[in-house]
This record gives structure tokens, C-alpha cells and sequence, in this order.
């Protein structure tokens, strides 16, 4: 399976979009290499801010620019974007509602080695908490790129969480992601697995291991976690009649309770959550921390099963 | 009172420490080479010299603490606390794989001698506060060591916290700046000017010594002095390389986050000039197991 980085992505569309639109302006906090946000740096450095490793005078600038009618596109590791500049964030970006775009690197687990102080497990949970917030995680690097080229085209503020590791490739070139719209990825009947990020391929594999078992399972790829997509999420539950979430975060706030909210509402039915068990991760490779973490498609199948035995 | 300072000794020692973060980084095949060098003479003076502490009793309540607020550099620390006998050397080998006790940023909950949890940058010297404050309460002896990076005090939270130690007149706390002159993204200079620091610590009520960060007799009369300061915090400006130790790493940026190839690791075995033997840990580490 081909693979592609979410933030390599990310870095080269900054970049060729910067050459089409002049009000873009980028800032990052000393991690511009890892973020690659240096592609855009190179290319039109008088529109690029390093801020040093200063990340709440980088969103307060970026809502200063903002105010100003610039596109401002700040970047850092997940861990630092959402949580050291949390209260910036949601009093000088969200409360105004400028169209400030935090583009946060590294999420989740599969950061890997450096381990707990660098993986954002709960950003997701506290940037949807914001009014005002949209939050998106992009599946691969095709939907990545047509994140930022959508984003930029709606104002207002946004958290887009890519990742250090790279990512099975699984839509088609021609994919147009639409802000708060899931995409259907495998049809099936039996139960449905609505994920997102890394977790979106996983779901796929699950559901080609239930296959062999005769299980039709519908795979969702719920990018868009706020405004999330409640008559997707409804149908499924009518249809399938038994849910399962996958994410790589904490279930606590993430991806899994947006869609429980969402059933408990409209349509409740079985479900569990996969994500981080609500503790905080340690050092590894990421090959070894989503096994360890159970975030593997196998994990994914037996949730399946199990909810299964509750509809 | 403390013995004086063996300055040959300390000098093996340092290089010790420096085998011993190569070494470690090039198993774990990642981990921050550049500012776990440049702090290893730092690290050395205040594990085998200054600091009060009892390896067989990593929590003795009047023991100096050490805030390593630039966590990254945690292999440096790693290698002073085998090397002092807080855990065998061989649990170098262990650095961030999957359950080792060394993780990629200390971690208090795990590591013996590892007095708090940092990895995220600008947060040590308030900690060091605290700790500082509550010796103070229970009139302790014990000192409060912080080691800061040049790029970590563009947080702001760095200046609230050196306000606060000023306002409290913690005169038990010695912080050390690691000036090696780089951050990830380049020198400190392009990415975000720090200067004039000593103007500015001064400024904001601290004395402060300015010193060669790798002349081992000038960190032990620093801290030496530092301790006979009252009434305010003392910050040790130590003028570093990054990467010092082997002339491939020094002054690279580049090597911030990258750990030696194995090449590079053989480079550096012989400029350190390190002889395989009565290196027992090089042994436990070019094993395969
Ligand atoms: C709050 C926070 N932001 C960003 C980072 C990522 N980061 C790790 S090291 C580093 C550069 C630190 O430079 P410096 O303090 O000079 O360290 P040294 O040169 O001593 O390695 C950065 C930005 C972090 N660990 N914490
Ligand atoms: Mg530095």
C-alpha cells in the first residue's frame, strides 16, 4: 500500500497555495522543518513568522494578522498548538471568529519515541470544546491536501490535526473533501465503523477481516469531528443498527463521544468506542504503540463482534 | 561540607557521559544528540560535584533537586544517574523503546532520580519554584537546580517564572542556561533574538554569572559562588556548543534531533578516544541483543 505524510502534504499544498493567494501568511514555533511549513518559508519568506518557541504569542500574532484580513496558518506539534495555547486560542481566535488556521502536527500516539510530553491525545476533546472551532482530521494525504485547499476557502478559525507518521494512501486522486460531510468508504449493513485519521484504514482492514466471517460492515471516514456529520452518523445507526468509533485520542472527548452525542439524540444504538483508554501514552515506535494501545484493525474487529451481540 | 573538586576526574566523567549518550541515542536510533552533548559538562559538575543526593535513596526529602527543564536533553541525565548507581548502565540500552524506564522526556513516576516531569519547553523554572518554596517551609538545606536551553527561554512563561523567584528571593535556586546558540529551526540570533540576556536576568532580580559552560573550573566555582549568594536566585550563563564533545555534531543545528549513525558513532568512540575496553556498557550496546 502506498504511503504519504499528512504533514508532507500539508507543507507542499501551503506552499502552492501561497503562490495563488497573497493574503496567506504562515507562523510556526521553532518545529518549522518537522511541521513543513519550511516549504512555504523558502518560497515567501517575507509571509512567514518563526515566533521562536513561543507558541501563545504565535496564535495571538496569527489573530493579529487575522484582524487584519490575512489567512493566517499557524503550526506546531499537536501537544503544543492546542494545549500550551488553549485560552489564546479561544479568547483572541475563536471568540473573534478569525480566520486564523491551526495546522497541528504530530497527533495522537504514532509520534512514537519521544513519548508521553509530545503526544496529544486530548486535542481533538479541547478544541471541539470551543465555540466557534471547526476540527478536522484528515484520513491520508489526498484528503490532507484537499483540507487545506477547502479550508481556506471558508473563514473563519479551524484545527486541521495531521501526523508525524506516514499514512496508507485510501481515497482516489480526484477526492473532494467538504467541511462537515463524512464520506461512506465500504458500504455494509451489519454494523458501521465511523472513524477518522490513521484509524480510517484500520477500519477498512477490520472490516475486510470481518468480511471472511460473512459480516458486512460500512466503514465512515468522519473527518470533519466539528461540525460533525449527524444525518450520516443517524442513518448508519438506522441502518447498521450497531456502531463502532475509532480514533487515535483519547475516548474521552474525541471522535467517540461526538458520535454518541449524536445517537443518544437521534438514533441510539450499541456502540463502542476505540481510541486511548483514557491514560497517557509512553516511548516506542509507532508500530509497537498501536498494538499496545489496541488501535490495530484486530482491535477494531472484535469491537465489531461485540456490538454486534448487542443489537 | 563538600569535598573539593577532583577537575581531572570530573573531566573523564564528562566524557563518559558523552560515550554513554551516543551510544544510548544510536540504539534508540532517535533522541536530541546536540543538547545532550553541550549540557554534559554541566550535568557532570552537578551529579559528581555539587549536588546533594543519595543514589541508594533517590527520595531523601533533603536531597538538591534537578529540574532538567530542557527535557530533550534527558539521555545526558540518564547516563549521570547509571553512572552515579541510581540503575544499572544496562538500562541505557532501553531508551525509548516500549516499557523502558527511560523514556524520550524524564519522567518522575519511573525514573529513580528523576525529580519531575518536563519535555514540554518553558515550564521547569516554575517548578523549580515550587520546589524551592516548600524547601524554604520546611527549612530544608536543600538546593533547587534547573537547567534552561537558549530557545526554551522564548517562552514566556520562563519570564513570569524568573519574576516570581526574584519576588520570592530564592536564594536556594541556581538555574543554568545552556547557551549553545541554537534552536531546532537555526541559531537563536535568526529564529528569535534572546539578547541581552544577562541584562535581562539582571533586570529582573537575579545575579548572574557568565561563564565557559565546558571549562569544568569555572562550573564548579559558579555554582561554588552561587550558593553563597543571598537573597535572590543565581543564573549560570554557560556558554556551550552544541554538540561538543565530537567536531562532526559541533555547532550543528541539524543534529538537534538526530541521533549518531553508526558511522558517526565510530567516528566519535575514537575522538573521544574511548577504548572498547573497560567500557563495559559499549559492549552490552554493540551486542545485538
Ligand atoms: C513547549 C514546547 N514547544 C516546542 C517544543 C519542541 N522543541 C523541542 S527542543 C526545541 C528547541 C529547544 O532549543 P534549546 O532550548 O536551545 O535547546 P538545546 O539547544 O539546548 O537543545 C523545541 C522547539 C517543546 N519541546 N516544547
Ligand atoms: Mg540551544
Amino acid at each position: 500500500m502506498k504511503l504519504l505524510g499528512t504533514r508532507e502534504v500539508y507543507g507542499d499544498t501551503l506552499a502552492e497555495l501561497g503562490a495563488l493567494n497573497k493574503d496567506i501568511v504562515v507562523l510556526d514555533a521553532d518545529l518549522s522543518g518537522s511541521t513543513r511549513t519550511s516549504v512555504f518559508a523558502k518560497k515567501f519568506p517575507d509571509r512567514f513568522f518563526n515566533m521562536g518557541v513561543a507558541e501563545a504569542d504565535m496564535m495571538g500574532t496569527a489573530a493579529g494578522l487575522a484582524s487584519c484580513g490575512k489567512t493566517a496558518f499557524a503550526s506546531t506539534f499537536a501537544i503544543f498548538a492546542s494545549g500550551r495555547a488553549w485560552e489564546q486560542i479561544r479568547q483572541s481566535i475563536a471568540y473573534p471568529k478569525l480566520n486564523v488556521k491551526i495546522v497541528a502536527t504530530h497527533g495522537g500516539i504514532t509520534v512514537g519515541e519521544d513519548g508521553a510530553s509530545h503526544q496529544a491525545l486530548e486535542d481533538i476533546a479541547i478544541m471541539r470544546a470551543i465555540p466557534n472551532m471547526t476540527v478536522i482530521v484528515p484520513c491520508d494525504g489526498i484528503e490532507a491536501r484537499s483540507v487545506i485547499h477547502e479550508i481556506v476557502k471558508y473563514n473563519g478559525p479551524v484545527y486541521v490535526r495531521v501526523a508525524r507518521a506516514k499514512f496508507p494512501v485510501i481515497l482516489p486522486d480526484d477526492y473532494k473533501f467538504t467541511i462537515g460531510k463524512g464520506v461512506v468508504v465500504r458500504d455494509g449493513k451489519d454494523a458501521a465503523v465511523i472513524a477518522n485519521g490513521l484509524m480510517v484504514s484500520h477500519a477498512i482492514e477490520a472490516a475486510n477481516i470481518l468480511g471472511k466471517e460473512g459480516l458486512n460492515i460500512r466503514v465512515i471516514n468522519m473527518s470533519t469531528i466539528k461540525p460533525i456529520d449527524r444525518d450520516l452518523i443517524a442513518r448508519a445507526a438506522k441502518e447498521t443498527g450497531a456502531i463502532v468509533t475509532a480514533e487515535e485520542h483519547s475516548i474521552i472527548g474525541g471522535l467517540g463521544e461526538a458520535v454518541a452525542a449524536v445517537l443518544a439524540e437521534e438514533f441510539p444504538a450499541p456502540m463502542k468506542r476505540i481510541g486511548i483508554q483514557d491514560i497517557f501514552g509512553q516511548s516506542g515506535t509507532a508500530d509497537e504503540l498501536l498494538p499496545h494501545y489496541k488501535l490495530m484493525p484486530k482491535d477494531i474487529a472484535d469491537a465489531v463482534r461485540e456490538v454486534i451481540t448487542r443489537k | 561540607m563538600q569535598k573539593p573538586a577532583d577537575i581531572e576526574q570530573l573531566k573523564k566523567w564528562a566524557k563518559q557521559l558523552r560515550m554513554d549518550v551516543l551510544m544510548m541515542l544510536n540504539k534508540a536510533k532517535s533522541g536530541h544528540t546536540g543538547g545532550s552533548l553541550s549540557a554534559a559538562d554541566i550535568v557532570t559538575a552537578l551529579y559528581f560535584y555539587k549536588m546533594r543526593h543519595n543514589p541508594k535513596e533517590p527520595k531523601w526529602a533533603d536531597r538538591d533537586r534537578f529540574v532538567l527543564s530542557k527535557g530533550h536533553a534527558a539521555p545526558i541525565q540518564y547516563a549521570a544517574l547509571a553512572r552515579c548507581g541510581y540503575f544499572s548502565p544496562k538500562e541505557l540500552t532501553t531508551l525509548r523503546r516500549l516499557g523502558t524506564m527511560l523514556q524520550g522526556h524524564p519522567d518522575m513516576k519511573i525514573t529513580p532520580g528523576i525529580d519531575i516531569c518536563t519535555g514540554s519547553l518553558g515550564q521547569g523554572l516554575s517548578m523549580a519554584n515550587g520546589m524551592a518554596l516548600a524547601l524554604r517551609l520546611d527549612k530544608r538545606p536543600s538546593r533547587v537546580y534547573a537547567l534552561l536551553g537558549d530557545g526554551e527561554v522564548e517562552e514566556g512563561q520562563v519570564w513570569e517564572a524568573a519574576m516570581s523567584s526574584a519576588h520570592y528571593k530564592l536564594d536556594n535556586i541556581c538555574a543554568m542556561l545552556d547557551f549553545n546558540g541554537f534552536q531546532i529551526d537555526g541559531a537563536v540570533t535568526d529564529i528569535m533574538n534572546i539578547e541581552p540576556l544577562s541584562e535581562k536576568w539582571k533586570a529582573f532580580g537575579w545575579h548572574v554569572l557568565m561563564i565557559d559552560g565546558h571549562d569544568m573550573e569555572q562550573i564548579i566555582k559558579a555554582l561554588d559562588d552561587a550558593e553563597t549568594i543571598k537573597g535572590k536566585p543565581t543564573m549560570i550563563i554557560a556558554k556551550t556548543v552544541k554538540g561538543k564533545g565530537v567536531s562532526i555534531f559541533e555547532g550543528k543545528y541539524q543534529y538537534h534531533g538526530v541521533p549518531p549513525s553508526d558511522e558517526e558513532l565510530k567516528k566519535s568512540i575514537e575522538e573521544l578516544g574511548v577504548s572498547v575496553e573497560g567500557w563495559p556498557l559499549l559492549k552490552i550496546l554493540t551486542s545485538n541483543t
